[in-house]
């Protein structure tokens, strides 16, 4: 994809020094739900992940991926464990600091796209940057970009309603980089579309990573684990790294 | 690790006013027909306040104007009894003339129940044999100003006037109901009262009066007349109608023009302060129609809570992606409240203009004035607003305690 190569909502992560910590670190995280008949979803987790990094989360439905990829992006807190970015403690961080790092440093893709019907799509991308109080002059003009980087210009004024799946994942992936976050996580980006169209978003995806985006990307299909540069087995709560 | 990079990592989230602002209008608007919908409901609240408050003090101002019109312009002195020692209290026979020179007086007249006994009233030439013919009526005497005083009018013939009076003539003027039941129609052949052994032509039937209803049923002689007749030491009352706003001082004047060495001898029945009586006659009827439109406005705040409460359900996908998006608690709590205060806020506007319309409207098909307290139609945005934001409450605030994993999984 040679349009993402110079996508501008790729923040690019400066390069990996040996002695820096890496961009994602759990220690020991652990996630526990009720307390009567409590459900451990995610048990004792420890995983890195470098600036820069493309992995992808496998597991069975109900293995605890999704809880993993929530308190990665700060939408949930782990009842033990360490979540440090970039070296800070972001779980100790309060909730609307956590949801500032949501605004500014995360991008989030969601299987089921969460595009607003009522508004166009160059609105919905322009909502990515209302959280994050970044100025409104050029908000529309760098909606426009990131759209331009998956290849929706043309399709800046019309309806989601009116998009194919494939295109309305675009737009997500769109809004999701337009604040230029230094970590893009995807919950099932492909889970609803076509086996051609699941081809072209991960190739989206791969030239994003290519200019220097860390993504990490759960899915429960493997052909779709491979793409990304490691892969992390999720099972009853445990994280396993396959080689 | 840098302090700036940990510092960069902890800056919280923020949303500018304008952006808040326009993501609850695109909110309200997403949905324009719901929106409009809800909206009815406070205009209808509204409009009921508003159009019930002014169509009250319109009303109320009509009636106090009437009230002025009447009441609040009548005097009527009678005489005191004297003490047996001193002079006795009388109304002079010139009162009319007397009061008339003072300022504030429109018209007044001298009015006296003549004691006639048990003389019965009969109409002749009318005899019927069938029907009884002679009846017990007051009879009055008049001075020729008491029928401008009284505002009375004539149903045919016409008013005694001084000469009658002057001259003794036996002429009477009978009360609409006492022609009605002596059978005096027509005044064409010439028909005449009998009271006892003394006959009186009739010159004039009244048709109404504003004030001294019991005319209406009375026979009514000059007073002239009556004096020869029937001995008559002085008018038993005087009846002055005013100025609008005169009558409380006139109430004062009058008895010493008329009897200067004891005013007090005279009595004086003067009408309530008209503020008074406007300030109860507003009064009540305001309490009425303010339950009246809080009833109203009140079904306005259930159906703006019901309706917000059904968006944030059908909301709750949009409410976890703005929450990922770094909206936190208070961002989406705000921006709801601010969707339903808006929309109180254009049912307010909108329903104080039906109201103002309503008013306007029921004025101009009673030729009334239209009264509007000026702040109403102000007031009535503001309690729109804050009917909505109150309304609003409870489904923001159930909207932030939404988790955001919950909200995301819950829907598109």
């Amino acid at each position: 994809m040679a349009e993402s190569a110079a996508a501008p909502g790729v923040r690019p992560e400066p390069p990996v020094d040996a002695a820096s910590p890496p961009l994602v670190q759990l220690e020991g995280v652990s996630r526990r739900f009720g307390s009567v008949a409590p459900v451990h979803a995610l048990r004792d987790v420890h995983l890195d992940v470098a600036s820069g990094e493309w992995i992808s989360i496998v597991g069975a439905s109900g293995s605890g991926k999704t809880t993993l990829l929530n308190i990665l992006g700060c939408l949930d807190r782990p009842t033990t464990g360490t979540y440090r970015l970039d070296g800070v403690d972001v779980g100790r961080l309060d909730d609307r600091r956590r949801a500032g790092l949501r605004a500014r440093h995360f991008g989030f893709v969601f299987q089921s796209f969460h595009l607003m019907a009522h508004r166009s799509v160059a609105e919905n991308v322009m909502l990515a940057e209302v959280y994050g109080r970044r100025p409104r002059p050029g908000r529309r003009d760098r909606a426009l970009a990131a759209l331009q980087s998956v290849g929706l210009a043309d399709k800046a004024e019309s309806s989601p309603a009116l998009l194919s799946g494939g295109e309305r994942q675009r737009v997500a992936i769109a809004r999701a980089l337009v604040n230029g976050p230094r970590l893009l996580l995807c919950d099932e980006p492909t889970g609803n579309l076509d086996s051609v169209t699941t081809q072209a978003i991960l190739d989206l995806l791969a030239g994003f990573h290519t200019a220097g985006l860390t993504i990490v990307m759960i899915t429960h299909d493997l052909g779709v684990a491979e793409r990304a540069e490691r892969r992390v087995r999720i099972l009853d709560g445990r994280v396993k790294v396959e080689p | 690790m840098t302090a700036d990079n940990a510092k960069d990592l902890a800056q919280p989230s923020g949303i500018s006013i304008r952006d808040l602002l326009d993501e609850s209008v695109a909110g309200l608007f997403a949905r324009p027909l719901r929106t409009a919908l809800t909206v009815l409901g406070t205009v209808i609240g509204l409009a009921a306040l508003v159009s019930t408050l002014g169509v009250s003090r319109t009303a109320g101002n009509q009636i106090i104007a009437r009230f002025d019109e009447l009441a609040a312009t009548e005097i009527t002195v009678s005489a005191k009894p004297a003490d047996p020692e001193a002079p006795p209290n009388r109304i002079p026979w010139d009162a009319p003339a007397r009061v008339s020179r003072l300022n504030g007086v429109v018209a007044a007249g001298t009015l006296t129940r003549i004691d006639v006994g048990d003389a019965l009233v009969a109409a002749s030439p009318i005899s019927d044999p069938q029907r009884r013919t002679d009846f017990k009526l007051a009879v009055e005497a008049a001075s020729p100003e008491l029928f401008t005083a009284i505002r009375a009018r004539l149903r045919q013939g016409r008013l005694p006037d001084a000469g009658h009076g002057l001259r003794r003539d036996r002429v009477a003027v009978l009360g609409p109901n006492a022609a009605d039941q002596l059978g005096v129609h027509l005044l064409g052949p010439m028909p005449a009262v009998r009271i006892g052994d003394n006959v009186f032509l009739v010159i004039g039937v009244l048709d109404g009066v504003a004030r001294k209803h019991e005319l209406l049923s009375a026979v009514i002689l000059p007073e002239g007349t009556a004096r020869d007749l029937y001995r008559i030491d002085a008018p038993e009352s005087l009846v002055v109608e005013t100025r609008v706003g005169a009558a409380s001082l006139l109430a004062r004047q009058v008895p010493v023009a008329l009897q200067p060495r004891d005013p007090s001898g005279l009595k004086v029945a003067s009408p309530e302060q008209p503020q008074q009586i406007r300030a109860g006659v507003s009064s009540d009827l305001d309490v009425l129609f303010l339950i009246l439109g809080g009833v109203s406005l009140l079904v306005g705040a259930i159906g703006i809570a019901n309706v917000t409460l059904v968006s944030v359900m059908e909301r709750v996908g949009e409410i976890g992606l703005r929450r990922s998006l770094g909206a936190t608690r208070w961002h989406i709590v705000t921006q709801f409240l601010l969707e339903s205060a808006a929309m109180g806020l254009l049912g307010g506007l909108l329903g104080a203009s039906v109201g103002l319309l309503v008013v306007v409207g029921v004025a101009a098909a009673q030729s009334w004035t239209p009264v509007v307290e000026p702040l109403l139609p102000l007031a009535a945005p503001v309690i729109g607003g804050l009917t909505g934001l109150i309304a609003g409450c409870y489904p923001a605030l159930r909207a932030g305690r939404l988790e955001p994993v919950e909200a995301l999984r819950a829907g598109p």
